[in-house]
């Protein structure tokens, strides 16, 4: 017997009826649910050449810190098996650049802006998440604490709870009371719940799922690692059921109550809106494309429009409603009507 | 003029030497004000393929009456061997044109064009627009073999000082590029070189012009991911106006540079002046670290 389709029984329903918006919190509804990932377009001036910036759920900005970074030696990047790795290494020109010469283009251009930030140490998130208050076009902050913390010998702040915790805290103290704050969370651990457990009871606003996975590829002409920073961030379709089972997990938690709930954010390996939709069944309230833009940078739109057929198609009748439906046994008919916030 | 993106498709693709000439329908690229020097960036089999990141291929020319863009391309990886195996009819994702085009502005140019291998893709078309501005041309085409030649007989159509060599001598002269450059340049007391070819190549290339007195453009090429600016694979050192050397993309600030901008020796490297090099420092435990 085949599995009777969950939404078989209802009648299409018109696409232009469906309600897109995301709820990404109670200070953050997008008029759609389709992000760019960090690191993924730039600050914006490239992308829009392929996808009006206004379009877009909102624009993540590349990571920046209080002060520029170089980035790391070439080669950066070597294809694998759908996917690709990197260590670009958080290249920028920091912080004043940003706020500067980016968001006020970004803003003038009609983006809504999600700032991701980072530091090498909690002070520094702090330092750069102050510099937002109140800027034009931002929307929220987004902590991508998946990298180094040198007062802890480079360990990465998402792989310890506590570094986590004490990251996050000091970027909302930082941020105000009007900025949410979303921190980037790393596949790189034992337990994802315990660092989204560490992110929420330090107030965090959201969770994005997930950065980069841990890898390394081998030149067999040279011998050599392929990347000039030996090992690197894997991406792409590859990573995807890595993404999605972190997505799962954490919202798992949040419904069974051991867990405070806040809406997530999910990415990894999204290039259709059928991948889009995987996340969001699984708990995702809004989504990033990352890697899938240097592929084609005019998914999102793409990605935007055929999500609302395909929930038309499903007869769901807004976003909001397809968050997490993947929790519900097939005879459940208590499909949760909003995102827990 | 911003780059199109279009699903092109192949009107022809057919060996020359040992490459393919991949013709391809995309009259909204073809008519978008290509420049020689820009690039295309071409997406290899559908949306679910494993090779997921695009291939940056120099125009080698583009026809706005015929609606066509030509490329000129070597197997190498995956992508390329799968293009090749392409047949007319196929369709390829195409985002063109990219990237920064070689100057043509400083009056009428006295200019030798330097190709190494398919270096010497867009060559033709550029020196077509510097001989329509008033200049003059000559040409140094090098390979490491006979097969690997491209572009000569349209080299000697348009200009009467051709050089070529081969690394095996198994065409015209054999040895570098490097080794006809002098005379090529004193033969019409060039004002530009314009080079392409492997980063050696360019770097050599840009001494000699140097030294002659000439400005020397290089298009590079950098490992690349996107071709559009977004990722940040495809860098290199570049000094800036202001003295101070940035890690710039190849794909947006280039692939055309002013070959003495360019720090090739520590292209692959982290130079420690580099800005924002400092931040960049691994981490090494310090005594006030806390245990
Ligand atoms: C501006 C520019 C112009 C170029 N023009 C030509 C041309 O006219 N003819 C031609 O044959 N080749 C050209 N190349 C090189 C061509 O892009 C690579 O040979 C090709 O991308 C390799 O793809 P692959 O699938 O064979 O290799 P893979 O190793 O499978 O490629 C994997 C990834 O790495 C990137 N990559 C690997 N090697 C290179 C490289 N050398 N340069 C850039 N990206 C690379 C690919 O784009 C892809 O994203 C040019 C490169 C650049 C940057
Ligand atoms: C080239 C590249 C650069 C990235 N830079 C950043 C970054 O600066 N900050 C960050 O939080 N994530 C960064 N990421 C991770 C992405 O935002 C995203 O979390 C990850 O790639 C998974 O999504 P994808 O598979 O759709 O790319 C980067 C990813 C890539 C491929
Ligand atoms: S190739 Fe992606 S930024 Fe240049």
């Amino acid at each position: 017997m085949s599995p009777r389709h969950p939404t078989a029984h209802r009648d299409p329903i018109d696409p232009a009826d469906i309600d897109m918006s995301a709820p990404l919190g109670a200070r953050l509804t997008l008029p759609n649910p389709v992000l760019t990932a960090s690191g993924c377009a730039g600050y914006g001036r490239e992308l829009h050449r392929f996808t009006p910036l206004h379009e877009l759920g909102a624009l993540t900005t590349k990571t920046v810190m209080p002060y520029a970074r170089s980035g790391r030696a070439t080669p950066r990047m070597t294809e694998t098996p759908s996917g690709m790795l990197n260590s670009i290494g958080l290249q920028g020109s920091g912080i004043d650049h940003l706020v500067t010469d980016e968001l006020p283009w970004l803003a003038e251009h009609g983006a809504r802006v999600l700032v991701s930030i980072a530091g090498e140490r909690t002070e520094e998130f702090a330092e750069t998440a102050a510099r937002l208050a109140g800027q034009p076009g931002v929307v929220g902050i987004e902590a991508n604490i998946s990298c180094p913390n040198v007062a802890d010998r480079g360990l990465v702040f998402a792989c310890d709870p506590d570094a986590s915790f004490a990251a996050v805290r000091a970027v909302k103290a930082a941020a105000g009371p009007d900025l949410p704050v979303y921190a980037k969370l790393t596949p790189d651990v034992t337990r994802i719940t315990d660092i989204a457990a560490a992110c929420t009871e330090a107030g965090a606003d959201g969770l994005s799922m997930i950065n980069t996975v841990l890898g390394m590829a081998i030149d067999t002409h040279t011998f050599r690692p392929s990347l000039a920073g030996i090992t690197g961030g894997l991406s792409g379709p590859a990573i995807r059921p890595v993404a999605v089972r972190c997505v799962y997990q954490v919202y798992a938690a949040m419904r069974s109550g051991t867990l405070r709930p806040v809406p997530l954010l999910g990415m990894g390996g999204i290039a259709s809106a059928r991948d889009a939709l995987e996340f969001i069944l699984a708990g995702a309230s809004g989504i990033a494309l990352g890697t899938a833009l240097f592929r084609d940078p005019s998914l999102p739109l793409k990605v935007r429009d055929d999500l609302r057929e395909t929930l038309a198609r499903h007869a769901i009748r807004s976003l909001a409603d397809a968050v997490g439906l993947a929790h519900h046994q097939p005879e459940d008919d208590s499909r949760p009507r909003r995102t827990p916030a | 003029m911003p780059p199109t993106q279009t699903a092109a498709v192949i009107r022809r693709i057919e060996p020359v030497g040992a490459y393919h000439r991949l013709t391809l329908d995309a009259p909204a690229a073809a008519t978008a004000d290509v420049r020689p020097g820009h690039f295309g960036a071409l997406a290899i089999g559908g949306p679910t393929s494993a090779t997921l990141l695009r291939r940056a291929f120099s125009i080698h020319r583009a026809d706005p009456t015929a609606g066509t863009v030509e490329f000129i391309f070597a197997e190498h990886g995956a992508g390329t061997r799968a293009l090749a195996r392409h047949h007319p009819g196929d369709t390829v994702d195409l985002i063109a044109p990219l990237g920064t085009p070689f100057p043509l502005d400083g009056g009428p140019q006295r200019a030798v064009l330097v190709g190494g291998g398919y270096g010497s893709a867009p060559m033709a078309t550029l020196a077509e627009a510097i001989l329509t501005r008033g200049g003059q041309v000559a040409f140094v085409l090098g390979a490491a073999t006979a097969d690997r030649l491209f572009g000569v007989a349209e080299a000697r159509a348009l200009s009467p000082h051709v050089h070529v060599v081969t690394d095996d001598g198994s065409a015209g002269e054999r040895g570098r590029v490097t080794g006809p450059l002098p005379a090529a340049m004193a033969a019409i007391d060039a004002t530009d070189v314009h080079s392409c070819g492997p980063m050696p190549m360019l770097k050599a290339v840009t001494t000699l012009a140097a030294a002659a007195g000439a400005r020397s453009h290089t298009a590079v090429e950098e490992a690349m991911a996107c071709g559009t600016g977004l990722c940040m694979s495809c860098v290199l050192p570049v000094t800036g106006p202001d003295g101070v050397t940035r890690f710039l993309r190849s794909c947006t600030s280039g692939p055309v540079f002013d070959g003495t901008t360019v720090r090739w020796d520590d292209t692959g490297t982290l130079p420690a002046d580099l800005e924002g090099a400092a931040a960049m420092t691994p981490y090494t435990p310090k005594e006030t670290d806390p245990a």
